[in-house]
């Protein structure tokens, strides 16, 4: 690690608002949800309660670092988990950093890992309807992502539909620990009417499908699985590319969030190599992979990756294009990335402009 | 340099910490085994704040299987990351050489001593009787 690492006393710069492309909201308890939903499905939670592809009921196979992933000094004073407080969420990251824009993304309840087929939609729907009520009509800052069923194609696009129009919602939000890879038919019309309504797939680490994160096993330590996550992501943006999702609907774009970046190239170089030989098998992919990627998928920045030399980031930035990356923080969660301080190396003003603010105005169809 | 007074000793007992602001930086003092010692309050990797996080221990290991844990309460995790810093000089644990927290020489003064000045102390009252931190900024 070199002393480059470190936070450097940057210069003034011109003040401009930034967009954050990651920000987990939370419910102070499952209860929270009571309000939005029929009484018949009230009570069937209370009696059976949630029936998921995971062995534990209020904890996750995946392992965490600290306390609900988050940072220290995130829980909220009036008692609830970090991020369960709007006004909390307001004050420490909205107002503190100059928010102009918070993409939430909700990690639980999915709605998606939900094995009642019945209850899967309605838990979606009324997690729609929290968010709708208690966050994006509180601060119109914060955009929300639509939660689909996505295991029961036919129900997400339903609730796509329902929702779509909704300047409140800004994306579709689908898990990433799936049932099968996310490039697989199955879920064809869930991108069919995402890219029909111009909302973008925003996909983060997320859900319980049953399965470990790496391909023989579960692993043993937190800081292995903090980077296989990443790896399994690699694999959804293969599944997209290979399986032709991203060819078949042109005008689709998809939200790579919180799965690092500095993969991107190489990953398109391999399956570019790859392609080239055995086109025959994918005829579908009419063009190299990584032009697929270049033109309908975008990163989020956090966790920021950090060189020994912290300019090499930079020519890995250049390659997925400067207006492919969207910042993140990730709050509250303890990998959280300091707007102020996060980027080591040097950007121009204008890329600066593009990564904090201007590229995720572009892809939401922000203001 | 100036003397700041921020604390009685009563009110740092050992293991214990305070967060003061001093010629407007924040800054935390600690107290190990009766020993007081100044950290800035700002992570060098993110500027997270540092001094809320949790004091803990050291844990070394030659190989897997066997492992040390000494020095209990005297490393400060950063809340945000987790960087492990050395609460008695500043030095961070992943390197030690080029990464270190600002830290400030504390000392203990008797009362009798602070009223003569020229210790600054500006938001805790002085009396010859006790015995206070005092910061070096």
């Amino acid at each position: 690690m070199s002393s480059a690492l470190l936070e450097r006393a940057v210069a003034h710069e011109t003040k401009i608002g930034v967009i954050d492309c990651d920000v987990h909201h939370a419910m102070r308890s499952s209860k929270d949800l009571y309000p939005y939903l029929p009484a018949r499905w009230r009570e069937h939670l209370e009696t059976y309660g949630s029936r998921r592809p995971t062995p534990f009921t209020g904890s996750s196979p995946y392992f965490k670092a600290a306390p609900a992933l988050s940072r220290k000094d995130s829980w909220p004073r009036n008692g609830g988990p970090p991020g369960s407080d709007l006004a909390f969420l307001q004050e420490q990251l909205l107002d503190r950093y100059g928010i102009e824009a918070g993409m939430l993304h909700l990690l639980s309840p999915t709605g998606m890992d939900q094995r009642n087929q019945e209850l899967a939609p309605v838990l979606c729907r009324a997690i729609n309807e929290w968010q709708f009520h208690e966050w994006t009509q509180k601060d119109q800052r914060l955009k929300a992502a639509i939660v689909v069923p996505g295991e029961d194609a036919a129900a997400a696009v339903a609730e796509i539909e329902h929702w779509a129009g909704n300047r409140d919602f800004a994306q579709v939000s689908v898990v990433t620990h799936t049932i099968e890879p996310l490039g697989r038919r199955r879920y064809w019309p869930i991108y069919e009417a995402a890219a029909a309504h111009g909302l973008p797939i925003g996909l983060h680490s997320s859900g319980n499908n049953g399965y470990a994160v790496t391909a023989a096993g579960w692993s043993s330590y937190y800081v292995e699985e903090h980077h296989e996550v990443s790896m399994s992501q690699q694999a959804l943006v293969t599944s997209l590319v290979c399986e032709g999702v991203l060819a078949r609907y042109p005008s689709l774009k998809v939200v790579i969030v919180e799965a690092g970046l500095a993969w991107v190239p190489s990953l398109c170089w391999r399956l570019d190599r790859q392609w080239a030989r055995m086109k025959d098998e994918v005829p579908h992919l009419t063009r190299p992979p990584s032009s697929y990627v270049r033109e309908q998928v975008w990163f989020t920045t956090q966790p920021m990756d950090e060189p020994e030399r912290p300019e090499d980031i930079l020519s890995i930035l250049e390659w997925i294009g400067w207006d492919r990356i969207l910042f993140a923080t990730d709050y509250p969660h303890w990998d959280f990335d300091n707007p102020e301080t996060a980027f080591k190396a040097q950007m121009t003003e204008q890329q600066r402009r593009m990564v904090f603010r201007d590229n995720a105005r572009a892809v939401y169809g922000l203001g | 340099m100036s003397k700041h007074v921020v604390a009685t000793v009563s009110e740092i007992p050992p293991g214990q910490r305070k967060l003061v602001t001093v010629r407007g930086r924040s800054i935390a003092v600690f107290n190990l085994d009766g020993e007081y010692f100044g950290l800035f309050n700002r992570c060098p990797h993110q500027g997270g704040p540092m001094c809320e996080g949790i004091l803990t221990g050291l844990i070394e290991s030659d190989e897997p299987g066997h492992y040390k844990y000494s020095r209990k309460g005297e490393i400060i995790r950063c809340p945000w990351h987790g960087w492990e810093f050395d609460v008695r000089t500043g030095q961070s644990y992943c390197e030690p050489e080029r990464i270190q927290v600002r830290s400030y020489p504390v000392e203990v003064a008797e009362g009798t001593r602070v009223v003569e000045g020229p210790y600054v102390a500006e938001t805790v009252p002085v009396t010859i009787e006790e015995q206070y931190v005092v910061v070096d900024v």
